[in-house]
């Protein structure tokens, strides 16, 4: 079994090399990705926002509403987190008292 | 003086002196965004930091009387509705959602506007990174609040 999932790791390692055959260059200028909107986010990013800074400026106003679902789900991860183990502790609590309760008896 | 958590005059002098410093620096990180590395994300965090550095220091029972895990939870959810209103109010003044050209803002205009509207919702990231990160340290604490 063990030689199996081996076998099948390297098949997907081969795999992920095959795809890497068809990735552009490093820092290839032709690259897909740095034709289309690269370029106008470099150009005129300080004219539209007034934003030194490239990162700030695509971060939270061109790709606003992906920041904004960022910070929706850190804000639900910590909720979660509050939910969960408020309610672990509430059942410590309880069973707690249910053995106080039995030595009692 | 009040008693602490740590009976030792090194951690408390060196904390008490290094906590308003770093909240410094995480407005300092937030408001300078726009110029530099920073944000709300990071300065959000280094505001936590500064408040969880307290709850060490000071014990639970101290901490929360100076800032309870209640006003963290509304700290985060101030910061979403921040954030979720600079996205929705624009669109009450003609705007499209999170376009901050059409904030109500009418002294200011075009891209400043758009500069001052990324300054609103790094303020409001901030807040809401930072009352998270205080609630998941005290909710994985456990003390009762």
């Amino acid at each position: 079994m063990r030689w199996v999932n081996a076998f099948i790791i390297l098949l997907f390692v081969a795999l992920m090399l095959y795809a890497t055959v068809g990735l552009p260059d490093h820092a290839d200028p032709q690259a897909p990705a740095n034709v289309h909107v690269s370029p106008t986010y470099i150009e005129d990013s300080v004219a539209d926002t007034h934003t030194p800074n490239i990162v700030t400026a695509v971060l939270a106003d061109y790709r606003g509403y992906d920041t904004l679902g960022e910070t929706v789900v850190i804000f639900t991860a910590g909720l979660a987190c509050i939910l969960i183990l408020m309610k672990r502790k509430a059942n410590d609590k309880a069973t707690l008292s249910k053995h106080r309760h039995s030595d009692r008896m | 003086m009040i008693k602490q958590h740590y009976q030792s005059i090194v951690i408390q002098t060196v904390c008490s002196l290094l906590i308003p410093f770093i909240q410094l620096f995480a407005l300092y990180v937030i408001i300078h965004g726009h110029y530099g590395p920073g944000g709300g994300f990071q300065g959000g965090v280094l505001l936590a930091v500064s408040i969880i550095l307290q709850r060490l220091y000071l014990g639970s029972k101290i901490s929360y009387r100076k800032f309870s895990p209640k006003m963290a939870l509304a700290f985060g959810a101030i910061g979403m509705l921040i954030f979720g209103f600079a996205g929705v109010v624009p669109l009450a003044f003609g705007g499209a959602f999170l376009d901050y050209e059409n904030l109500p803002i009418f002294w200011v205009h075009g891209a400043e506007l758009r500069a001052l509207g990324i300054l609103i919702v790094e303020i409001g990231i901030g807040l809401a990174v930072f009352g998270t990160l205080v609630l998941i340290f005290d909710s994985l604490v456990g003390e009762r609040w």
